[in-house]
């Protein structure tokens, strides 16, 4: 299967570790059923990114599912976390956003369906660790403009679009500085309860 | 005269016709008219599949045959049309008449001309029998109840009076009429390349006027809007295939890969919607015909220009990087490990006087389709966040000038303008 996925390793790395560049995200150890809604999504052009959606466009699905499994099966470590470049103030807030949420703003925490130590939940939602700043603001803001979009209903697209431009940045920041947990396993399917519904994590 | 599939047909319908006539003795061949119909409507949905409808009436992420796929042309972007059965919005009030005389003429029932983004210039050499056979399978599609968008072209080409100047043009009407000289294969093949499977409408230059000279057939050319060249199938200094093996050329035509090299942009789309579903009669009578469009044997190729400073500047940079980047999967010598990983010494697609492919397929790099031959493709990988223009020129001059390549050196400046073609 590694030679099968050559074409993604030079901006993903050969285990999904991903790369130098800033808004290659790691592949490794994310939830197979997550990668497969991406993959599916970048196909039929639900998510745009030119680069990805060429590459993908006459893949049938059962390729897709034996390419997701291969990557989430894949554990090489994770890169050192990111040092905050950013003041403490900004990054309290966005402490406070991913563990608690914002209820006045109608913003749940990140931790409620991404998990207590954002390892993400079987089988499609993703972990939040081990991607850099400008990936995670750059999706944050594709979902709030519309480029990124995922089944209905689409529960990120709500939660983004209650986020400031200054919630983003906040985010970002503190979660790509987060060291890893000892267990970087996503929680397992249906053990958090989810404070609205997602197309793309059935429960 | 037909193909022998058409006469399979008639026999089918002959036996069909049989066992209606045997009913008065056995009520038990009563489902024949019915299963008579199933067949006439799964041959239909072949031929559907052989004139690769689905890629352009349905929409990505739309639904199947609804239409709406935006199709960009130098003149403006044109919306297909929904052929569901819908009969508000699709083509369910159509007869078989209506429908063959759209395929035939390029009118619509209300008398219409269509524009020639639909390919009736090919789809006027289909059978009736064929035309009918479509028609009763895209009537047993799921009915979609979707407005046509309406066409957003420039002036003055938003005018459809124009249309009549074009076909007087570039389109004569006509039933394919067999070569009785030639193998039935050829003759098998040629209904299918030149009819349904339309593959003139890239396969031979589109000129100023949008449209494709008969006299220049197959002859290649840039896809207008795509910046993928389609080569010419006459040349075997392209894509003529007068020196592959018929094995080679089906393989080619319905798993996307082949020992001769692999299917890649505009003609993946071909693989995967169309020809990976043709039948081994089918996919072998076009490696017939299509190898028998390469006009005599493979000719000698030109002398290369000289290298200039630049271009050996360029071949001595290309080396390192082939050796570092490329040679694992295709080889020092360029053998590649076909049929997964293709041979780059010797490949005619490489070679073209457009290296505009090749720059490409660095930059992008691309999977061929998935397929029922090949349903796990391997992939070559992008290298446009990798290499600098120089090193992209660099890389395709020396695969384009070594074992043996006879193709010209390419610029930095051409690799740079690629990168902004359109991905998808």
């Amino acid at each position: 299967m590694a030679a099968r996925v050559l074409a993604c390793a030079s901006c993903h790395g050969d285990k999904g570790q991903g790369t130098n560049d800033d808004y290659f995200p790691r592949l490794a150890g994310k939830p197979a059923g997550y990668l497969y809604n991406q993959l599916v999504a970048f196909r039929d052009g639900r998510r745009k990114y030119p680069p990805m959606n060429y590459l993908l466009e006459f893949l049938p699905d059962p390729y897709l599912k034996a390419m997701a499994d291969y990557f989430a099966s894949e554990q090489p470590p994770f890169p050192p976390p990111a040092t905050p470049v950013v003041s403490g103030a900004i990054l309290t807030r966005g402490e406070m956003l991913a563990t608690k949420g914002d209820p006045a703003h109608d913003i749940p925490a990140c931790a409620n369906c991404h998990g207590p130590s954002f390892t993400g939940m079987e089988p499609a939602i993703p972990g939040l660790l081990g991607l850099r700043t400008n990936y995670i603001s750059a999706q944050l803001g594709a979902w709030r403009y519309g480029t990124r979009t995922a089944a209905a209903p689409d529960c990120m697209q709500v939660v983004a679009g209650h986020l400031t431009e200054d919630d983003v940045k906040a985010l970002a920041a503190w979660l790509s500085s987060r060291p890893m947990p000892s267990n970087p396993a996503p929680v397992p399917r249906g053990s958090l309860p989810m404070p609205l519904p997602c197309g793309s994590e059935p429960n | 005269m037909f193909s022998p599939h058409f006469l399979k047909n008639v026999r089918s319908i002959a036996i069909g016709s049989f066992a209606a006539v045997a009913l008065w003795v056995s009520p038990a061949s009563a489902q024949s008219p019915a299963t008579d119909k199933a067949s006439i409507i799964a041959r239909g949905e072949y031929l559907a599949q052989a004139g690769d409808c689905v890629a352009c009436h349905t929409a990505p992420g739309g639904k199947l045959f609804a239409g709406g796929h935006a199709m960009p042309t130098p003149f403006g972007t044109l919306y297909t049309s929904n052929v569901t059965p819908d009969p508000d919005t699709g083509i369910g009030k159509w007869t078989a008449d209506q429908f063959y005389t759209m395929m035939h003429t390029g009118r619509s029932p209300d008398g219409g001309l269509l524009y020639p983004a639909m390919p009736f210039a090919s789809y006027t050499k289909v059978t009736r029998a064929d035309s009918d056979a479509i028609f009763a399978f895209m009537q047993s599609v799921p009915a979609v109840k979707q407005q046509n968008r309406p066409h957003d072209l420039k002036f003055p080409y938003n005018n459809r009076s124009l249309i009549i100047g074009w076909r007087t043009l570039f389109f004569t009407e006509g039933e394919f009429k067999p070569d009785p000289t030639k193998s039935d294969d050829w003759n098998r093949g040629a209904y299918l390349v030149q009819g349904l499977g339309h593959c003139t409408m890239c396969h031979t230059t589109i000129n100023a006027l949008g449209g494709s000279s008969e006299s220049a057939a197959f002859e290649g050319g840039l896809i207008p809007m795509q910046n993928w060249y389609a080569p010419s199938l006459t040349s075997n200094k392209e894509a003529g295939l007068g020196d592959w093996s018929i094995k080679d050329i089906s393989d080619y035509l319905r798993t996307g890969v082949s020992n001769r090299g692999a299917v890649y942009g505009p003609m993946a789309d071909v693989v995967y919607n169309s020809l990976q579903y043709m039948s081994d009669d089918d996919t072998r009578a076009m490696a017939v015909y299509l190898k028998g469009l390469a006009q005599g044997s493979s000719p000698d190729k030109p002398a290369p220009p000289l290298p200039s400073a630049e271009s050996s500047l360029l071949l001595s940079l290309g080396k390192p990087i082939y050796d570092k980047q490329c040679a694992s999967c295709h080889g020092v010598e360029g053998l590649g490990k076909p049929p997964h990983y293709p041979p780059l010494a010797g490949n005619q697609s490489i070679q073209m006087s457009s290296a505009v492919n090749a720059i490409r397929m660095v930059l992008n790099g691309g999977y061929p389709p998935g397929t029922a031959g090949n349903p796990m493709p391997y992939g070559m990988p992008p290298f446009a966040q990798a290499l600098s223009d120089d090193e992209i020129a660099a890389v395709v001059t020396y695969i384009r000038t070594s074992w043996g390549n006879r193709g010209a050196a390419v610029s930095a400046r051409q690799a740079n303008e690629l990168r902004a073609a359109t991905l998808n």
